[in-house]
């Protein structure tokens, strides 16, 4: 199981445009894939799961991805989520 | 061949294949099934064909709009590949034996419900889309059709029972020439972006989508109201005479553009246009107006997701005001409520949405809006000859109040040394009656009126314009309208003020002559009305249009009115 933290700093917050290129991202790899916050807890697959949590500027939320392409799916996710801006 | 009529809504003549833009019925029973596998399997292909579907019309999407519009279709593809959406509906079907219409419409309630139940204004206003995609599905699952008119790539007369400006926005305006609705008047939203397309529309018809099927042949002529369907090669060669004496008169009217206006005996008035954004500017140019009349900013905050910005703001104004050149140009701050909505600025559902909480009275109860369009406007405003106006007024302390807070807004951006044109009138709209009769005090504190005349009657006969039952009230020629009308320039001239109208009155052929016997300053109207009214003022004579509105103001009945013009101007 591979974890990494992160903090929102797209001052929209996780809106449809960069959700959309999450799941999109997410979807093609074996392991699951999941986005965390203190409270809830999403499908990284799921449109509907990630917009669910309506992440806004500040939240942190902690990526955690299980399954035998783990290590390049995290990878994978965090340079896009750095390109984006999205978050840090 | 049938025909069918319905309200002469923009001028011309098209004739076209028929395209139904009109949403399928998509009710549906829960039933209980037994071959759950099979049912599952007709989910499956149900959203097979949704993707299918929304591949294309992404793909079209980005064709002819942009990346920005076509996102949003790459967001609904997600949405159908779903797996916290797909598998719990058929987990659905499997636990409780249900049909799949049943189960996917439970599954996506809870996710519409999470979405619609957030506080935050964006996210809630994404609860449309899961709908969106779900009625899509939904539509296959029932066998009925969708319609996609960015699937149109051919030239087609649109068929709908009404024209939301959000579904006109998703119309090609290369493939589209003309409009033909169930519903509606001369002054709903599919008649006044006709207009400002150029293409002919006959509104309110009533059984246009019950009557036209897709493909089927269609004349509308939008001179008459007529709509014409499957006609003979006869009939069709006739109304392509006429629709080639119409472009005759368009190009004779067309050699007015660069003169001014003037009556027979030499008096000026101004012809003004009314647009929706910094697009129809180029309309505005090709006819000829004289200045910008109304400038309906509405438009900018409709069919998107959030506020416009500032910056956006004052790129639209700055883009009119130098398009223009220095010619005025008459900004109306916010109209919202009433008929139009923002799916991002939530309003109270109201008994009386047009006599409730709308346009100025929304803006001095949410002022962080209204400051901001106010700021965009001030900084605008040294690119051009800039007027603002204030609409639904009703009474001085509202007047004063929006005009205190521009005020405000104008000293703090000189304060933070931001030029600011330094003659930026500030008028209002004329709609309510209390502010026509109350127009003497009004006067002294406004610097222009403006009358808008499709509310003004709606509000003096206490009529809905969109009501069939009722639009025979709508009678812009009622002597009750006109003695408003006289009162509101008697007024303003008293005060050296300039009253214009930015109604469809303004460029209505036989309401001009009366209008300009009782003074009227400034016409603004859709700009393709522009030349044809330039053509008429040129045959009417202000001493003998003066006796006729004089005589006109005597009369009982909108009957007698239209009579005694028709009489007068023959």
């Amino acid at each position: 199981m591979k974890t990494q933290q992160f903090t929102v700093v797209d001052p929209l917050g996780i809106h449809a445009r960069p959700a959309s290129q999450l799941v999109a991202k997410a979807t093609p790899f074996a392991s699951s894939i999941e986005i965390r916050t203190e409270e809830k807890a999403a499908n990284l697959k799921s449109i509907l799961g990630v917009m669910g949590l309506a992440l806004k500027q500040g939240s942190q939320f902690t990526l955690v991805v299980e399954g035998e392409d783990e290590e390049q799916a995290l990878a994978a996710l965090t340079t896009l989520i750095t390109e984006m801006g999205l978050a840090q | 061949m049938i025909q069918l009529t319905g309200i002469a809504a923009s001028d011309g003549i098209a004739i076209a294949k028929a395209y139904r833009f009109v949403q399928p019925d998509l009710t549906f029973a829960k039933t209980t099934v037994h071959d759950i596998e099979a049912e599952q399997q007709r989910l499956a292909a149900a959203l097979a064909k949704a993707e299918q579907e929304l591949v294309v019309i992404r793909q079209q999407t980005l064709e002819k709009f942009s990346a920005e519009e076509a996102a949003i279709f790459e967001a609904h593809l997600l949405v159908v590949h779903d797996p916290e959406l797909i598998g719990p509906i058929n987990q659905k079907i499997a636990d409780e034996a249900v049909n799949a219409e049943y189960a996917l419409h439970e599954v996506s309630s809870m996710f519409v419900a999470l979405f619609e139940g957030m506080d935050d204004e964006y996210m809630s206003a994404r609860a449309s889309d899961i709908k969106d995609v779900t009625n899509r599905i939904l539509a296959h699952l029932l066998g009925v059709h969708i319609p996609n008119p960015s699937n149109i790539n051919e030239q087609v007369i649109i068929v709908a029972n009404d024209l939301t400006p959000s579904e006109t926005a998703q119309l090609d305006r290369n493939y589209v020439l003309g409009f033909i609705t169930d519903i509606g008047g001369r002054t709903s939203h599919s008649a006044i972006m006709a207009r400002s397309l150029e293409i002919p529309a006959v509104v309110g018809v009533g059984a246009a989508t019950t009557t036209i099927q897709d493909g089927d042949t269609i004349i509308v002529d939008g001179l008459t109201g007529l709509v014409l369907v499957n006609p003979s090669a006869d009939v069709i060669a006739d109304y392509q005479e006429k629709a080639q004496k119409y472009r005759a008169q368009q190009a004779e009217w067309s050699t007015l553009v660069n003169e001014q206006t003037v009556s027979k005996d030499g008096v000026h008035v101004e012809l003004a246009a009314n647009i929706g954004s910094p697009n129809d500017l180029d309309g505005v140019v090709r006819h000829g107006a004289e200045g910008i009349g109304l400038y309906r900013t509405e438009f900018l905050y409709m069919g998107r997701e959030n506020l416009p910005s500032e910056e956006e703001q004052f790129t639209a104004y700055k883009t009119v005001l130098e398009g223009m050149q220095g010619k005025p140009v008459v900004i109306r701050t916010l109209d919202i409520g009433g008929d139009k909505h923002l799916p991002y600025l939530p309003l109270q559902e109201e008994m009386n949405p047009f006599l409730g909480h709308r346009a100025i009275r929304l803006c001095l109860d949410q002022q962080e809006l209204f400051r901001t369009q106010l700021r965009a406007l001030l900084r605008a405003s040294v690119y051009g000859n800039l007027k603002i106006m204030f609409p639904m007024i009703a009474t001085i302390q509202e007047f004063c109040e929006a005009k205190a807070i521009l005020l405000q807004e104008k000293e703090k951006l000189i304060a933070g040394g931001i030029a600011v044109g330094s003659s930026i009138e500030v008028g209002m709209m004329v709609e309510i009656p209390s502010t026509a009769v109350m127009a003497d005090i009004f006067a002294k504190e406004v610097d222009f009126f403006s009358i808008g005349t499709n509310d003004l009657i709606q509000y003096t006969m206490a009529a809905d314009r969109m009501n069939e039952k009722v639009s025979y009230l709508y009678q812009p020629y009622n002597p009750a309208i006109l003695r408003l009308i006289q009162m509101v320039i008697k007024a303003a001239h008293q005060e050296q003020k300039w009253v214009g109208m930015c109604g469809e009155m303004a460029g209505d052929e036989l309401a001009v002559p009366l209008l300009l016997g009782l003074g009227l300053d400034e016409f603004s109207m859709s700009a393709t009305s522009i030349l044809k009214t330039r053509a008429l003022l040129k045959q009417l004579s202000v001493p003998e249009m003066q006796a006729l509105a004089t005589e006109a103001l005597q009369l009982a009945t909108a009957e007698e009115v239209l009579e005694k013009v028709k009489q007068a101007v023959k």
